[in-house]
């Protein structure tokens, strides 16, 4: 579904990404974790080119991501995308975040947009603040529009850039619930986080990222109790 | 101080800050397109156009108004070869001279928008174009209004130097009236008075503006 092959990341002299590769199957949830500067962010914000990467190559979905000739819109229609600080646009009601791609990206109907929707809007548990602007609401109800606003596009791959970070404790786990539903349903997800919890429950696969490269990959189990390099030792003995 | 005779020259006067204000409407609306047109050129990272409007914002700020009329009126009819109308080309220079201000303003309104709206909208795969039109432009303009009121007011008295062309504004009938009699402080209060009625006018309706478009998002 997503191949990644030797990529390269540069910002000035700054070597973020160096030579990064996998492979990531569909219906599959891939955890990226690592400390904070790693490049895991930076990883994630190549696959849909919001950063527009040095060198290698990215497919997704058979579609090539990376390349002068790809119109990266329609990649990106392909791919949702659910951001730290959620994204929302204040100017504009919860439902009309979430019906504005439909409508001027795919140029849905807008009763069909507005359905798809509102199906979306209850998915999330959000159905009482369709019309609330995103200042009325608090951060893990944004988070949720947020993921709901992502879905309305039907992605066929969801990036997480640490979608609970920037979240009040007790409201994490709504989030992390929507998330765990949408696992469940068989999308297939890259999740960049801190939830080590989320990470052993709902990952398939974890990738432990350090200094740039992934240093580390396996099944939950495999990392979290029995993780192999001393690095991967050294960042999970300082979290969990 | 005469009031029989300042009441005599009111109407006048009042007819003529009519036309003070078209030519500041009219200069203020070319403005805005102008401005939003130079302001897009400067931040779409094409670097051609970006010192286009560069050259055109430097050097519209960078000359004095009053030059600049004299620049429309006289110098560019003697190199194009045309006949200068006084109006057209009043209403043209304060509609280039307030484009390259504008062009500031929404530049500024459009950075202090989050870079992370654009990410979203881009990542939701809509162009650059479909981004600014429906995400950034929306919050811009709203962020925009307070220093727009104060171009509007601020082009409002400069829109005074277009009477070197004897457009017959405000100040310009000023000075006829002024020709015709000895009264000159009668003249000079009254035309100062109307000049102030104008401009907290438009300080009353940009403030009407900016509170309307408060409600619904508090931001």
């Amino acid at each position: 579904m997503i191949i990644v092959k030797d990529l390269h990341k540069k910002f000035g002299n700054l070597e973020v990404l160096r030579g990064v590769s996998c492979h990531i199957k569909e219906q599959e949830v891939v955890c990226v974790i690592g400390p904070s500067g790693s490049g895991k962010s930076t990883f994630l914000r190549c696959l849909n080119r919001l950063e527009e990467p040095t060198s290698g190559e990215i497919i997704i979905d058979n579609i090539q991501v990376t390349g002068e000739k790809t119109d990266i819109n329609q990649v990106r229609r392909e791919v949702g995308m659910v951001f730290q600080r959620f994204n929302l646009f204040p100017h504009l009601s919860a439902v009309q975040n979430i019906m504005l791609a439909p409508l001027k990206v795919r140029k849905t109907p807008k009763k069909e947009a507005l359905e798809i929707s509102e199906e979306l809007l209850d998915k999330v548990g959000l159905s009482d603040k369709r019309d609330a602007y995103p200042d009325q609401l608090s951060g893990g109800q944004q988070q949720r529009v947020a993921i709901a606003r992502a879905l309305a596009m039907k992605p066929r791959v969801m990036l997480f850039d640490e979608p609970t970070s920037a979240l009040d404790p007790e409201v994490v786990g709504e989030v992390l619930g929507v998330m765990k539903t949408l696992a469940k349903e068989g999308m297939t997800m890259t999740v960049v986080t801190h939830e080590m919890g989320f990470a052993r429950e709902v990952g398939d696969r974890v990738l432990f990222m350090d200094e740039g490269l992934f240093v580390e990959e396996g099944s939950p189990a495999e990392i979290f109790n029995n993780a192999q390099h001393e690095r991967t030792k050294a960042f999970l003995s300082k979290i969990l | 101080m005469r009031w029989d005779f300042v009441l005599e020259i009111l109407p006048k006067l009042g007819k003529a800050s009519i036309l003070t204000l078209e030519l500041t409407v009219v200069g203020i609306g070319i403005g805005i397109v102008l401005g939003l047109v130079s302001s897009l050129l400067r931040i779409s990272k094409i670097k051609p156009l970006d010192l286009i409007a560069k050259l055109y914002v430097d050097f519209f700020r960078g000359t004095p108004l009053l030059v600049q009329i004299a620049i429309i009126h006289y110098a560019l009819p003697v190199i194009f070869g045309y006949i200068p109308v006084a109006l057209v080309s009043g209403i043209a220079a304060l509609g280039v001279n307030s484009g390259a201000y504008v062009s500031e303003i929404f530049r500024a309104g459009i950075q202090s928008i989050d870079r992370g709206q654009m990410e979203a909208a881009r990542s939701l795969g809509m162009t650059w174009g479909q981004s600014m039109r429906h995400i950034i432009l929306p919050q811009a303009v709203k962020v925009s209004i307070p220093p727009l009121g104060n171009e509007f007011i601020a082009l409002l008295k400069d829109s005074s130097l277009v009477s070197i062309i004897a457009v017959e504004e405000l100040m310009t009938t000023g000075r006829l009236i002024m020709g015709k009699t000895p009264r000159v402080a009668e003249i000079w209060f009254s035309v100062a008075l109307l000049y102030l009625i104008l401009t907290s006018t438009i300080a009353l309706f940009v403030n009407y503006t900016e509170r309307r478009l408060q409600t619904g998002d508090n931001r």
